[in-house]
């Protein structure tokens, strides 16, 4: 392995490893109990930025809706541990938790494979609105069902609340009293097993080839890459993951409903990678826990607290695109660079 | 400008369709082979009845005006668009199902005349993304890191760096693609081809920007690529020293359509070529 | 037969609102290549303006609606230099987040000065319903109003980008923003015109809105934002007829989905309908196609 490489894998799973130690620790000294509550959420959305960005930065296709493969993934996941539960009589908790995983992260992949074959033949920002739409479609037609489990039984209604025995997903209102059985070590886990399969894809014959489509969709095509099959697999993955971010995150709270997965959290989720650096997966990963923090931090100015966000929001990304502000920045420190440099001349 | 010596050096002769190809090529089947391909854009007929033998061997050159639709030409040979009329053969078999996937799987690859790089990538990852169809490995086994994947990653990288060394490129792997100079990126283009183990190679304006010295290295490095791996080599150029200096058979196109055929001293002496090139005299 | 009458009045009257929505976002994204999502958020503070100048000063409709084109108006002209501007040479990516965060910036804005709970929106129209065949089919006045405003501007428009000088140099800008320079268009300029126009068509729109769907508050310009914006792509965006047609086509869809296949599932029929056209007609229905230079 190249040492380049080598030192990403040190640096991005090494910062995991060591804020999953920090907050173990301070999880007993003295954590919060609203930071406490929000660890499961920002594992969740730390998997979410990660799954993003393999599609916006590795792949280099735009999507808004992303919350969608999520919402996918947190409502089957709750079926999932609601069935082992109650239809199968499965007690142990961390294996539902598994199951839910693999289970949300499965019905998103599906989901993601049936959107991705039409949605990935388009370019650019037609791409985006229709990914918005698709976010959107899945958002009204989860609203549209009623899961329950009747003895070993799943039962499903559309459009109608006749389910009988334990209702799981109630239409409008989403999952009803989820048995909260997500973890933090399970974020934890399910954080690192993100982070591999991504590092892993990206450093690998697989990930030159996604990358190739996106730097260069007809040079990518004349050495027989075939940007549609490389592009699909990008997609699939990414939606599989979120699914898995979604089942996790379903499972930390006791009641949510569909709408909790619309354009906004979409939004929400591209502003972490924005904020990060596209296509760099470490700086998703602290944007994402910054952001998710900061909001229950700014309490204080309570109404406030939007509107600062967002005039934050802009001027960040002015601040960090604009040329003008660049050179105004450069200008300002070349002086002291010079100064550095002349030092260096002398000594 | 006198020829580089060939060891394959060969006379031009003709098959019995007619289609001019060098004599050793004579007994194999041509590995390229156009009839009456052309495309319209909209109203407008780019190329058309274009009809051209490329033997197993040969270095061929296509030549003409600005706007001739040379570079389109490739672009059907690749399927970058898909032709209105007429048949492409490669190595006899038609063309007419295939994608530009899947032509270069069968043997095509090209160059381009605007660079096309991936830019954001390193000069080997480039080069390995020309053998990713040679050696591959499934996606379960780099997620997993098996075994087969260390062992398909190493042969990669020695085979980029067996093949950046046709071009001396072998200290540049590291490099970003599009930090390379203009005649590095040029020649990060044809080893990229390369890779891809084509039967025929095809290079749009390859010494484009280059210096009369790296014009000439560049002709002798296609030479040797003609020679190491026994393909066929169709090429556009603007310099003539080149084209008269390595082709065997040269076509020449002219607002579409081809307008001669031959070899280097044929087209040199036809006067239509002349005319195209620099237009009528007065009083002609 | 006088239901589906109904639900087509009322589809057309939803398209026409959509449309003047889309025209805005398809017009700026012809010509500075963004998706502007704080687009629908200016229909809203078009509709409080209007509602707050007629509902606690008293002034007539008309005057109200004038008052809050000319806000918006600005309020397009300042959000464009202010966030949009330093951001000409920039990835599309920051310039969208750039306009989620103006989005957001809008709606909490808007909170903090107009309360959160929604108001009712008187409408600007005062007649009564016309009534045809013998009573059976009413339709209100504000249908027909919303109808022919969205067709007079259609023509306006049309006109202005086709005959005077500013709407020809918008249409070079759009061609080739360099090009357009070198012959002498202040480019700046151009644009930052567009962002008039179009926030001028969103307050008018957002009038209109509230007054055939009279509850406004901070959010109500997401959904027909984002709806208005399938529009423009759904007719071809950057170009005028198309998101005139987008937009009524969609309000339609809308409309008769939730009338005759599903109430709750009307937005997923429109957001199904966009995306197998697209699939067809990847650039929309009236957009251009674009070959690649190889």
């Amino acid at each position: 392995m190249k040492k380049k490489t080598l030192r990403s894998y040190i640096s991005s799973f090494g910062l995991v490893i060591a804020a999953y130690a920090f907050c173990m620790f301070y999880m007993n000294n003295g954590m919060s109990r609203t930071l406490k509550g929000q660890l499961i959420p920002i594992c969740s959305y730390v998997v979410m930025a990660l799954s993003l960005n393999l599609v916006v930065g590795i792949s280099g296709e735009l999507s808004l809706g992303h919350a969608g493969f999520m919402s996918v993934g947190a409502f089957s996941g709750v079926i999932v541990s609601g069935w082992m539960l109650n239809g199968l009589a499965i007690e142990s908790e961390s294996l539902r938790l598994l199951c839910a995983l693999v289970g949300g992260g499965l019905c998103a992949g599906v989901a993601g494979f049936l959107i991705g074959i039409p949605v990935l033949r388009l370019r650019g920002d037609y791409l985006a609105i229709v990914t918005l739409a698709f976010g959107e479609i899945i958002k009204s037609v989860i609203n549209c069902v009623w899961v329950s489990v009747d003895g070993s039984k799943l039962a499903f209604a559309f459009n109608s609340n006749n389910v009988p025995g334990k209702i799981l997903i109630n239409g409008p209102q989403g999952a009803v009293k989820v048995d909260k059985i997500a973890t933090f070590t399970g974020g934890f886990l399910l954080v690192l097993f993100a982070l591999l399969v991504i590092m892993n894809l990206v450093h690998s014959h697989t990930g030159r080839a996604i990358m190739a489509s996106r730097d260069n969709r007809i040079a990518a095509e004349s050495v027989g890459i075939s940007v549609m099959k490389y592009k699909t697999i990008a997609f699939v993955t990414s939606a599989v993951l979120a699914g898995m971010a979604g089942a996790l995150y379903g499972l930390s709270i006791s009641t949510f409903a569909p709408s909790k997965f619309d354009f906004n959290q979409s939004i929400n989720v591209l502003v972490f990678i924005v904020l990060g650096g596209i296509g760099n997966l470490v700086g998703g990963m602290i944007s994402a826990t910054v952001l998710t923090i900061l909001p229950e931090k700014l309490r204080a100015f309570n109404d406030y607290r939007m509107l600062a966000y967002a005039v934050v929001l802009i001027l960040v990304m002015i601040a960090t695109n604009s040329r003008s502000v660049k050179n105004f920045v450069s200008s300002l420190t070349a002086p002291l660079k010079k100064a550095r440099k002349g030092d260096a001349e002398h000594a | 400008m006198p020829k580089v010596p060939s060891i394959n050096e060969s006379p031009l002769v003709p098959k019995p369709s007619g289609a001019l190809i060098p004599e050793r090529d004579l007994l194999s089947t041509p590995v390229l082979e156009t009839h009456h391909l052309g495309i319209d854009f909209g109203g407008l007929t780019a190329v058309d009845d274009f009809n051209f033998t490329v033997g197993k061997t040969e270095i061929a050159g296509l030549i003409g005006p600005n706007g001739a639709g040379k570079t389109t030409v490739f672009n059907l040979l690749t399927k970058v668009y898909k032709p209105t009329r007429g048949t492409i053969l490669l190595n006899g078999e038609d063309t007419s199902g295939m994608n530009t996937v899947s032509l270069n799987k069968a043997g095509v690859a090209r160059t381009f005349q605007n660079i096309r790089l991936f830019d954001n990538l390193t000069v080997e990852d480039n080069v390995k993304l020309g053998l990713h169809n040679a050696n591959s490995y499934s996606m379960a086994t780099s997620i997993l890191r098996l075994p087969n994947f260390w062992k398909q990653e190493r042969l990669a990288h020695e085979k980029a760096l067996e093949l950046l060394s046709i071009f001396d490129m072998q200290d540049m792997a590291g490099l970003k693609a599009s930090s390379l100079p203009y005649g590095a990126q040029r020649r990060l283009e044809i080893v990229r081809a390369l890779a891809t183990n084509p039967r025929l190679l095809l290079l749009d304006e390859p010494a484009a920007g280059m210096n009369p010295s790296e014009t000439a290295e560049l002709m002798e490095n296609i030479m040797k690529i003609r020679d190491t791996f026994q393909i066929a080599v169709l090429l556009i150029e603007h310099d003539m020293n080149l084209v008269m200096g390595i082709c065997e058979g040269i076509c020449v196109l002219n607002f579409g359509r081809i307008i001669a055929k031959g070899t280097p001293e044929d087209i040199q002496a036809n006067p239509t070529v002349v005319e195209a090139y620099l237009g009528r005299k007065k009083g002609d | 037969m006088i239901s589906f009458l109904d639900h087509l009045i009322s589809g057309i009257n939803l398209g026409s609102v959509y449309a003047l929505i889309a025209l805005g976002y398809s017009m700026v994204y012809g010509i500075a290549k963004m998706l502007n999502f704080a687009h629908g958020d200016v229909i809203m503070i078009g509709a409080y303006i209007s509602f707050c100048t007629g509902h606690y000063l008293g002034l007539p409709a008309v005057v109200s609606v004038l008052l809050s084109v000319a806000v918006c108006t600005i309020l397009g002209i300042v959000i464009e230099g202010l966030a949009y501007k330093p951001l000409r040479q920039a990835g599309s990516l920051a310039v969208l987040i750039t306009a989620i965060g103006v989005s957001y910036f809008l709606q909490n804005a808007a909170q903090l000065i107009f309360g959160p709970n929604p108001v009712q929106f008187p409408s600007i129209v005062k007649m009564g319903n016309i009534s045809l065949l013998d009573g059976k089919l009413l339709i209100k006045s504000i249908s027909i109003v919303t109808i022919l405003c969205g067709i007079t501007i259609m023509l306006v428009l049309t006109w202005f980008t086709g005959k005077t000088r500013t709407g020809r140099a918008m249409r070079a800008v759009s061609e080739d923003k360099g090009a357009a320079q070198l012959m002498g268009i202040n480019v700046n300029r151009t644009i930052s015109i567009t962002f008039a126009i179009g926030s001028a068509l969103a307050a008018i729109a957002g009038v209109l809105l509230c007054s055939s769907y009279p509850t406004l508050m901070p959010t109500t310009g997401s959904m027909p934002g984002i709806k208005a914006f399938t529009a423009a792509v759904f007719g071809g965006i950057g170009s005028i007829p198309g998101a005139m047609l987008g937009g009524v086509l969609l309000g339609l869809i809308e409309i008769f989905g939730k009338a005759y296949i599903s109430s709750e599932l009307g937005d997923a029929i429109v957001f199904a309908v966009l995306i197998v056209v697209l699939l067809f007609k990847p650039t929309g229905l009236l957009g251009k196609q674009i070959r690649e230079k190889v």
